[in-house]
């Protein structure tokens, strides 16, 4: 007995002291790789000039905090969802509301438009993902046509009617292959929460905001972080993260109220947008990239161009 | 009991690590370069970045309001 206590114990320590080893490993094999940093390599880039981004149309509806919003193939459209209960879908170009669905429970953290424009998801402490169909006969109650499509464990707190492959999970980025199901990469250099990530369009890369006031670009390929867009002067946190059309630019909501625009390439801060009276919980680009939206705990949505 | 049930969280940490680090990289100058590239060469269809001709965004048209 006294023999087998002891051959686990030296399985243990001999298991623990290999998962040292590779650790350590892993951060050779990726600082060899790390001789230049992105904004380096960029240095003969033309810099951006100034911008002028304002706000073009300020959606006014929900009763409290926006939490989620997601934009509709046709440009136009934008779904949000609120702590108030309601998914609501606007048209952006007259601000008009054209569904409101009032969910059966508060904090609809998450909402998400199909592909087709046909239908929203949304969900959030009622523990499911729903999925309603959008019609336009006032005489249909779109509730009554609502579909459960997943019930999870506890609160939904993202939903994509495409596949998401990323997840960020406390500190850590992590990267999966749907297929496998397994995680393929991790990444952890932040050094609080990770609130948002968001695929660079070419996919190779990704950009995540953090609760440590710093966004970070990651190479996938590359297996590293390759930038840091941080400021002394910001210190509260990012919430939300997503590129421009081309890349070049990555828009960020924080939780100071502002939107702070990068040159993804350089590294430098290109505008700084005020607008909002609250937290910006959630910004996405419009799927031409003419326009992004952002939604803020002031209970409004803003669509800047 | 608990050493068993910490011996195999470490032997899938372990294999986790291994499959990470076998993971093919490239270099940092030729990721950044290809990231470059791929915003020079959209830079033009990027609305937010040079803007587009005044009038074709509905979104920055002045709205008319209607006196009824």
């Amino acid at each position: 007995m006294a023999t087998e206590a002891l051959h686990e114990n030296e399985t243990l320590a001999s298991l623990k002291s290999e998962a040292e080893n590779l650790k350590g490993k892993l951060e050779e094999e990726r600082a060899k790789l790390h001789d230049v940093e992105l904004h380096q390599v960029a240095e003969r880039v033309e810099a951006l000039g100034q911008f002028v981004m304002k706000t073009r149309r300020t959606l006014k509806g929900h009763g409290n905090k926006v939490l989620c919003m997601d934009w509709c193939k046709d440009k136009r459209r934008i779904v949000s969802s609120s702590q108030d209960g309601k998914v609501i879908v606007w048209d952006s170009f007259t601000t008009n509301k054209e569904h409101a669905v009032t969910m059966p429970c508060t904090w609809v953290m998450a909402c998400a438009y199909a592909p087709s424009g046909c239908a929203i998801a949304c969900g959030g402490l009622d523990n499911k993902c729903s999925v309603y169909p959008l019609t336009f006969d006032k005489n249909e109650n779109m509730a009554a046509k609502k579909k459960s499509v997943a019930m999870h464990t506890n609160y939904l707190s993202a939903c994509s009617f495409t596949n998401s492959d990323m997840q960020g999970c406390d500190k850590k980025a992590m990267v999966w292959d749907m297929r496998s199901g397994q995680c393929v990469q991790a990444f952890e250099t932040h050094e609080s929460d990770i609130n948002s990530v968001r695929y660079y369009p070419s996919g190779d890369a990704f950009a995540s905001g953090s609760d440590d006031a710093t966004c970070r670009l990651y190479d996938l390929r590359a297996d590293r972080e390759v930038a840091i867009y941080s400021k002394e002067s910001i210190i509260f946190g990012a919430s939300s993260v997503d590129f421009s059309l081309s890349g070049r630019l990555l828009f960020a909501g924080y939780n100071d109220y502002t939107i702070n625009v990068w040159d993804v390439l350089k590294g430098s801060r290109v505008s700084i947008l005020f607008g909002h009276e609250n937290r910006v919980s959630t910004l996405r680009v419009s799927p031409d990239g003419t326009a992004f939206c952002s939604g803020s705990w002031d209970h409004t949505l803003r669509v800047w161009a | 009991m608990s050493s068993r049930a910490s011996a195999s969280t470490l032997q899938c940490l372990v294999e986790q690590l291994k499959l990470e680090a076998g993971v093919e990289r490239i270099k940092i100058p030729q990721a950044a370069a290809e990231l470059q590239q791929y915003c020079m060469q959209n830079a033009c269809k990027d609305a937010l970045l040079v803007g587009v001709p005044a009038g074709s965004n509905p979104l920055q048209e002045p709205r008319s309001c209607a006196l009824l």
